[in-house]
């Protein structure tokens, strides 16, 4: 919390020895602190509208193709959805209390809590391989790769808008995961040398941010593509 | 930076509640997935308001928007409002297409092949 007033008066450009981290064009750390949240918040509400295009569409195929999307929905498997669930919920956890770790100067507790939420985002990732395997195995695939037989309707063209969207939407969720576990190790690494610390934990917060955002994407994917049918 | 670290231990005891809370929403939504309510439309408004309480539990403790500077939650706001706007004028101009509803579309065998003569023999 070095909330050391600084002086602008005396101190015009900002030699503030108490923080290296401290760029000379903020008064305080923590106006800088705020300054890279408002950004962060930005580019998860563009986030939001990213994913939120896509919700919409999803909404107006299921609309329009209601017989085969109910009928779709039932190839994907309730309980693994349900594991990626406790999964990412959980991971959301160990992150948050990661960034309490960086903020109370934690070292060791930080390290280990981001590597457990890697190991969650990893264990995540194997889910969505084994389903995504079993998927294409049984030709449930977007567009014309659809080749699955024995639905009931003989216009297959809404199931594969059905897995147009699925491959889609947890697709892009997944890119997502990879990068979060990209930006995890990186924050563990700089963590583990030592860098943040109470006054200085800006790229934790942000990380962690991101990471609630995934999670958040995430308990809405759940519901609308495992549990409605 | 911190507005709440004053008590490190009391922060950590809420976000583990916060885990369970959560947890225990997800066990409920995946029980009323196996009930039918009614309509296939019930289940769903059953199933997005339990999401909506989890994702509002995870804004407002892990993301810390409760206790944060109220600027970061307008813009959070501000980003669910325009998708709602979205979603809103998206749903009025697909039930103004009452050609592209399924109930009214024919059935899906071959494509229709006459639609073109049809206005000309109105007008007579």
């Amino acid at each position: 919390m070095s909330t050391s007033t600084v002086d602008l008066q005396h101190d015009p450009h900002g030699e503030h020895p108490d923080d290296p981290h401290h760029q000379h064009h903020f008064t305080t750390m923590e106006q800088q602190f705020d300054t890279s949240k408002i950004g962060m918040w930005l580019f998860l509400a563009t986030e939001v509208l990213l994913f939120g295009g896509l919700f919409v569409g999803f909404g107006m195929m299921q609309a329009r193709f209601p017989e085969e999307f109910k009928e779709a929905h039932e190839h994907l498997q309730r309980p693994l959805g349900a594991l990626n669930t406790v999964v990412l919920l959980f991971s959301s956890w160990t992150m948050v209390m990661g960034v309490l770790s960086a903020r109370t100067n934690q070292r060791k507790k930080l390290v280990i809590y981001l590597m457990i939420t890697i190991l969650c985002a990893c264990i995540f990732l194997g889910v969505k391989y084994f389903e995504y395997s079993h998927k294409i195995e049984e030709g449930l695939l977007p567009g014309h790769y659809y080749t699955h037989h024995g639905d009931k309707i003989p216009n297959t063209h809404g199931y594969a808008t059905f897995f147009s969207f699925y491959f889609m939407m947890t697709g892009l969720h997944g890119i997502h995961i990879l990068v979060g576990i990209g930006l995890l190790w990186w924050i563990a690494v700089r963590g583990n040398r030592g860098e943040f610390n109470s006054s200085y934990y800006t790229p934790v917060d942000l990380v962690g941010l991101y990471w609630h955002l995934v999670d958040l994407i995430w308990i809405y994917l759940f519901p609308l593509y495992y549990l409605i049918s | 930076m911190s507005e709440h670290t004053h008590n490190p231990k009391a922060e950590a005891a809420l976000y583990l509640k916060t885990l369970i809370a959560l947890l225990i929403l997800t066990g409920i939504t995946v029980g009323a997935s196996y009930i039918h309510f009614g309509s296939g439309a019930a289940n769903v408004v059953v199933a997005l308001t339990i999401a909506t309480i989890k994702a509002t539990l995870v804004a407002l403790i892990f993301m810390h928007l409760l206790h944060d500077k109220p600027v970061n939650g307008l813009i959070a706001a501000a980003g669910f409002v325009f998708l709602g706007l979205f979603l809103m004028f998206t749903l009025i101009d697909f039930d103004s297409r009452q050609d592209y509803q399924p109930r009214n579309m024919p059935a899906v065998v071959a494509p229709p092949t006459s639609t073109a003569p049809a206005p000309a023999a109105e007008h007579k």
